[in-house]
């Protein structure tokens, strides 16, 4: 677990650090930053000249799939995957089969993530018992088998009055409560966006009100409790400006997109592709333009996958017949650093968004190079050229509408704990 | 002479004007055997069509099962009742499992837009839209278009107004596409529920706020059939409401051009979205539609196959 790693930029926003320099990694934590640093006797040296050293990248959003849906993804593959697209923690979403509600559950991922897993697992439980909808899980429990926040993710509460009370209590406990916003009577049997291609091509649309007023109801009980919220996958104009809107006011409001709400419109669905399909929905360009402006004001914290791994049957089959989702981790760091090449983020605010905010957020003592640290880096090749091929993504799902893309930017080495988890 | 690309016929939104004017072509040649005393081409024999229809439908498969038999080809029909599907076997297994008997296009209606492109991905025959959700209906579209140009001579500069749920119609879309392609100018009325967003964007398509709007001058109705079940939920009151503002009865059509022809994709609702005096009227041109239908289901059967216009 010792590592000396050379000549690298290296880039540490928690400490407004941003240099050329040597990071000193021993037993598994941060030693010393500086320069011209020597190995000590058996630590090994890795030249990193023209590289990034930022801390290890979070992704907050991921569904692992295990227990119960392995044939998608397990806890190995998954954490794989992220070691793969450089991040060396991730929260995974508790939609698992048993779902998230409860201490076994939870202890079963952090187990198996600990002993197979090739990066940490930070579990999200359910705000109600089996994502129902009906009453509220076990927070406190959950809390203590390691849950970094709830959330039933996949479905909103639709109960006003139960997400009122789940956010209070929450607060209570000291847990972060993650909204999927949509508003399910006006999503009815929508497959995507409604918009023009909606109308050409058939489909039956998703408004992007359905997202907004779930975003605005929420954030609205959360100026009401006074409870902090994090609004999960944003996807719409309408969100961003209501979220922008509630952290002027001094509304305890974080929130995440994912790099298809800012690569892709729903210009991808054309052809009926299924890995074009997921919910929210890709919307068209005024959102985008409205998500990137987002990422670059700040009122959008984070950067995160919604990696949604399905199988070939469940993508392969008529379009209203397909499952919603796609995989991301694998696609993340490129697309979020075509932010930086078109001038819309600084590589800092990059990693803020992909390291630095979700830990905050979630709470966990990460996203951070300080001295005495746990050693989680990424080292980063902006320039590597690459393309997404199906027999090279290493998770167990294809899923995802970026294969033949030609990218720039990829991990070169993922370091978690100070042991290399993966290098290319 | 004009040769006709295609492979399959999902939508008239991938065909050009000049795959259409080649379509309605062999169809006008198409009604001459139809009006024959022994009404039998051998043009597609040995030929092996199924009518794989995941949709209830009497005129659209009866008329393409008479129009494959006209050309002497061999049919098959199967209807989800009697087939795999309630068994739970995958579109893309059953279509397999046809395609090892050796069809030589596959006629399909499907409830989900888009689903005849994932066939058409799985199987080396033909593939022929009967129908796909709120997508397209390129028969009716095309039998449409025919139908107006025998009225008129023409389709270019033609005022067509084309009236109920526009939303969920695939009849619309394919008349949309058909007509816009052709020079019309396709004005659509429907309450606002009915009307999907950036519409207009299609081609010549005006979208209308009254019916009156859409109907006045017009040189074609077509009223689009409404039900209680789908429709009575959220976008209307009832039929009986909708009809007062939509429906078009021997008063409203008199905004029209005088002798404007009257068109209907059928089944018709009598005294909702079509009173029957119009239906029965000296105007309306429903049965010539249907008549229309076989022929030009035989020219696009003929051109999947790769035949010719003599």
């Amino acid at each position: 677990m010792n590592l000396l790693i050379k000549n690298g930029r290296v880039i540490d926003p928690s400490q407004g650090l941003d240099e050329v320099a040597d990071v000193l990694v021993e037993a598994g934590v941060v030693k010393e930053i500086g320069t011209n640093l020597k190995a000590p006797a058996g630590v090994h040296a890795i030249d990193v000249a023209g590289k990034y050293v930022v801390p290890g990248l979070v992704d907050m959003h991921v569904h692992l799939r295990d227990p119960g849906l392995e044939y998608k993804e397990d806890i190995v593959s998954g954490t794989k995957a992220a070691a793969a697209g450089g991040f060396t923690s991730l929260a995974c979403m508790p939609n698992t089969k048993p779902a998230i509600d409860n201490k076994a559950v939870a202890s079963y991922i952090i187990n198996k993530a600990n002993t197979e897993g090739f990066c940490n697992v930070f579990p999200v439980g359910c705000i109600t018992y089996g994502m129902g909808g009906e009453r509220m899980a076990e927070m406190g429990e959950l809390k203590e088998a390691g849950c970094v926040a709830v959330s039933d993710d996949g479905r909103p509460v639709a109960n006003a009055e139960l997400m009122r009370r789940a956010l209070e209590y929450a607060r209570g406990i000291g847990i972060l409560v993650i909204s999927h916003a949509e508003d399910l009577a006006l999503v009815g049997e929508g497959v995507m966006n409604e918009g023009f291609t909606s109308t050409e091509l058939g489909l039956k649309g998703i408004p992007r009100v359905a997202e907004d007023i779930a975003t605005a109801r929420d954030v609205m009980l959360a100026e009401y409790t006074n409870s902090p919220l994090h609004i999960a996958h944003v996807s719409t104009k309408g969100s961003v400006r209501i979220i922008r809107e509630a952290k002027a006011r001094g509304v305890k409001v974080t929130c995440e997109t994912a790099p298809h709400y800012f690569t892709l419109t729903d210009d991808a669905v054309r052809g009926y592709d299924t890995n074009a399909k997921m919910n929210p929905p890709l919307r068209e360009a005024d959102d985008v333009a409205a998500i990137k402006e987002g990422l670059r004001d700040g009122t959008i914290d984070c950067i995160a996958t919604d990696h949604a791994p399905h199988h070939l049957d469940e993508k392969d089959v008529e379009f209203n017949a397909a499952l919603n989702g796609i995989i991301g981790l694998e696609t993340s760091l490129p697309l979020s650093l075509k932010l930086v090449e078109d001038g819309i983020l600084t590589v800092n605010q990059l990693v803020e968004k992909m390291s630095c905010n979700p830990s905050k957020i979630l709470g966990i003592s990460r996203g951070s190079l300080r001295v005495g640290a746990v050693a989680d880096l990424t080292v980063i090749d902006p320039a590597a050229a690459w393309a997404v091929e199906t027999e090279k993504l290493v998770s167990k799902s294809r899923n995802t509408p970026f294969i033949g893309w030609k990218m720039k930017g990829a991990a070169a080495c993922t370091i978690r704990g100070g042991a290399v988890v993966f290098s290319r | 002479m004009a040769e006709f690309k295609h492979r399959n016929i999902i939508a008239l939104r991938d065909l050009t004007k000049e795959d259409m004017e080649l379509l309605l072509a062999t169809a006008e040649n198409m009604r001459e055997i139809n009006s024959r005393d022994i009404k039998k081409v051998p043009t597609l024999r040995g030929k092996t069509i199924i009518n794989l229809f995941y949709e209830a439908s009497t005129r659209t498969r009866t008329s393409f099962e008479i129009a494959a038999k006209r050309l002497s080809a061999d049919t098959v029909n199967i209807s989800p009742s009697t087939s795999s599907a309630t068994k739970g076997e995958t579109l893309a297994d059953t279509a397999l499992n046809l395609l090892a008997m050796k069809p030589d296009i596959i006629v399909m209606r499907h409830a989900v837009s888009g689903a005849h492109y994932h066939l058409a991905k799985k199987v080396t025959c033909s593939v022929v839209n009967a129908g796909d959700g709120a997508h397209e209906h390129p028969s009716q579209g095309l039998l449409d278009l025919l139908t107006i140009r025998d009225r008129f001579g023409r389709l270019d500069g033609l005022k067509v107004a084309i009236v109920g749920d526009i939303t969920h119609s695939r009849v619309a879309r394919s008349d949309i596409q058909g007509l816009t392609k052709m020079g019309s100018h396709v004005y659509l009325a429907g309450p606002p529920t009915m009307m999907p967003p950036a519409v207009e964007k299609l081609g010549s398509v005006t979208v209308c706020t009254t019916m009156r709007e859409a109907i006045q001058d017009a040189d074609v109705v077509i009223m689009l059939r409404i039900q209680q079940e789908r429709q009575g939920k959220t976008l209307m009151p009832n039929a009986r409401e909708y009809s007062r503002y939509f429906g078009l009865n021997p008063e409203n059509l008199k905004l029209a051009k005088p002798g404007a022809m009257v068109m209907h994709p059928g089944p018709i609702n009598r005294g909702v979205e079509m009173s029957s005096y119009v239906v029965n009227g000296s105007q309306s041109h429903v049965l010539k539609q249907v008549e229309n239908g076989v022929a030009v289901r035989m020219a696009m059967l003929y051109h999947v196959c790769g035949g010719e216009l003599e």
